[in-house]
């Protein structure tokens, strides 16, 4: 017997019992739905968290004191930087783009009535280079007001619309703590980064007035430096380590009290956790495809046994087990696939809509939706089987007896 | 062998030599067939008779390929049939026989025309073909009118002829019916008989055919009697004579 006539008796006998196949199905649905709508987030995850870290500049070091970045860091008897560091590693590092000081604060700013908590950095005009991102309106610092450590400040786009609503913010004074501030510029808006953090939640002043005004010392807690493109960051790395262990007269045994990370190597660390995170979630996911799987070998052999007569009346008419088997088979195949088709369109719908919520990009992978497709049909392939040779196997004479 | 002589024609379609059959093993063993010896030749129509347990069902299931015999031999047109595989018996019953069953035995839920196109499916005849040929063996058995009816709005004797004709459409060599008339009433039975006549005169179908009913086994042009097991007795029809044994 043709495979396609197989093919639509395989569709007449899912009609037939619509609801049964319906339940049948239902495990294969799930858990095609689950494993593509798992892949796929964390495939936006994975994305997202690459986006924030590239939006932070290319080719960009970050030295921090402290020993690493993350858990058990011990930063607490590390001591800061100077102005002095910065220039030093200006000067003596060579392919540097800019090398920016970095100093922050959380305060609550106002504005006529309306207030709003958010980071204050102070920095110099290298920050603007280093992360390159310039002012969408107005300007940047100039030398005096950063030697002077002038009141005056570049604001991001969510402090603009919290703070100064449609009225123009640049000539506009914000009150923090106890002086005002005049706005100078606004920076171009970075949107809304991964992991629900805003990019555009900052206001930038010359690093003297923080340090004067908000944290009243001389130091200097991050340095961002940009490498110029083209030159070896590792090498540069290498050099900046070897300068300021010098500087920070750390001896030959003793560790680094400082760390310098590379962007490259935050986006490493953490997409390769969301990617581990998405093999997990994935293999969870797949789990449930095979208990789809058993419920559809249930399904069969139930089905077997009910149509037991009629693989009698088959074989007495002259088909052939591997006919019989492979009538099995593709209904077990059809329905498993089915069930896989209606998981694709689930997991569009699902993870489009998760992805929203979850303000994670959404990524289709062809790849995923392809392949747990294919799983689910080669799950009607292997859970099909054994009903399927059962049927194949029955004895003609007993068959037709069956009632 | 008594019908020997009977002109039907030349070499043994049909030949069951010492056939035995056994079912089961040891002292639970039960002998359904003890040596039976059967010749039947094209276009002969046989009425197998016999009380229950006699084997008449054994004996059909083995001439029919469904089933192989313990011992002995059994040539299908010269083959060797307790030989072969199960599959090459399939193809046997795919290329030269049709059932028909005192239960009819349709495919429920299924138009009477696709039953009858069944046998065609799996001898790869495309669609075209078995339904014309389809078409062809319902009208000849009265069922024109009635080819998208399922059984389940069929009558008891329009569901034997739709099985008829699902025997049929592929042109058996030989047809193969079991107690065919044992669900129908006395009037019906007459028509399914008929009908089964005229195959066996017009298209020179061999016809074997049990039934424990006298007035059906009067259909048939020889009769053949089992007890216990064995053959005992074979007779032309209209001679009323015991025929001996080979």
């Amino acid at each position: 017997m043709m495979g396609w006539n197989a093919f639509l008796l395989s569709l007449r006998e899912i009609l037939r019992n619509l609801m049964r196949s319906f339940l049948t199905v239902l495990g294969i649905v799930i858990g095609v739905g689950a494993v593509i709508t798992m892949v796929t987030l964390g495939n936006g995850a994975t994305q997202a968290v690459s986006d924030q870290i590239a939006s932070l500049g290319s080719n960009m070091l970050i030295v921090r004191p402290g020993q690493r970045l993350g858990a058990g860091r011990d930063s607490a008897g590390a001591p800061q930087f100077k102005m002095a560091d910065v220039r030093a590693i200006a000067e003596q590092v060579g392919s540097l783009q800019a090398v920016a000081p970095a100093v922050a604060r959380s305060v609550t700013v106002v504005h006529l009535a309306n207030n709003w908590s958010t980071m204050i950095g102070g920095s110099t005009d290298e920050y603007f280079v280093a992360r390159n991102w310039q002012p969408a309106v107005g300007r940047v610092f100039t030398e005096a007001e950063e030697r002077a450590g002038k009141a005056v400040c570049i604001i991001g786009e969510t402090v603009r619309r919290e703070l100064f609503g449609r009225e123009n913010p640049i000539g506009g004074a914000i009150r923090i703590k106890q002086f005002s501030c005049e706005v100078i510029g606004l920076l171009a808006a970075k949107g809304q980064a991964a992991m629900g953090q805003d990019q555009d939640d900052l206001i930038l002043m010359p690093l003297r007035t923080v340090q004067r005004r908000l944290i009243g010392n001389q130091d200097v807690s991050t340095l961002l430096i940009s490498v110029a493109d083209g030159a070896s960051i590792d090498r540069v790395k290498a050099q900046i380590e070897g300068l300021m262990r010098e500087r920070r007269r750390i001896g030959e045994t003793e560790d680094d009290n400082f760390n310098v990370l590379d962007t490259r190597q935050i986006a490493e660390a953490l997409s390769s956790t969301t990617r581990v995170m998405t093999v997990l979630l994935g293999a969870v996911a797949a789990v449930s495809l095979l208990v789809g799987g058993i419920g559809i070998m249930n399904i069969m052999l139930v089905s077997v046994t009910e149509r037991t007569r009629e693989i009698g009346i088959r074989l007495a008419v002259g088909a052939l087990e591997r006919e019989v088997l492979l009538q099995f088979l593709i209904e077990a195949v059809v329905l498993s696939s089915i069930g896989g088709l209606i998981g694709v369109a689930l997991a569009a719908i699902g993870s489009l809509a998760a992805a929203n919520a979850m303000q994670v990009p959404f990524l289709f992978d062809a790849r995923i939706n392809i392949l747990a497709f294919m799983f689910s049909a080669a799950i009607g392939v292997i859970f099909g089987f054994f009903p399927a040779r059962r049927a194949a196997r029955l004895d003609p004479i007993e068959a037709l007896r069956h009632e | 062998m008594s019908p020997a002589d009977s002109g039907i024609t030349d070499t043994p379609l049909i030949e069951l030599a010492g056939v035995t059959k056994t079912y089961g093993t040891g002292s639970a063993a039960l002998q359904a067939l003890r040596g039976v010896d059967l010749i039947v030749r094209q276009g002969e129509f046989v009425a197998i008779m016999g009380p229950s347990g006699s084997g008449k069902s054994t004996v059909m299931n083995i001439l029919g390929c469904l089933d192989v015999p313990t011992t002995g031999s059994y040539l299908f047109r010269g083959v060797h049939v307790e030989q072969l595989s199960r599959n090459q018996r399939a193809l046997l019953r795919r290329h030269y026989l049709g059932f028909v069953f005192q239960g009819y035995n349709l495919l429920a839920r299924t138009s009477a025309i696709e039953n009858v196109e069944l046998p065609l499916l799996y001898r790869g005849e495309p669609a075209a073909r078995r339904h014309v040929a389809a078409r062809e063996a319902l009208a000849s058995v009265g069922l024109a009118d009635w080819e998208s009816h399922t059984p389940g709005e069929l009558s008891g004797g329009q569901q034997q002829r739709a099985a008829i004709a699902r025997a049929i459409v592929t042109h058996p060599a030989v047809l193969l019916a079991d107690e065919p008339t044992g669900n129908l009433d006395t009037q019906r039975s007459r028509e399914i008989m008929d009908l089964i006549v005229a195959l066996n005169r017009d298209r020179g179908i061999t016809v074997l055919m049990v039934t424990h009913e006298p007035d059906m086994a009067a259909y048939a042009k020889r009769i053949v009697r089992f007890v216990d097991g064995r053959v005992d007795s074979d007779v032309l029809n209209g001679e009323r004579a015991h025929g001996e044994q080979a």
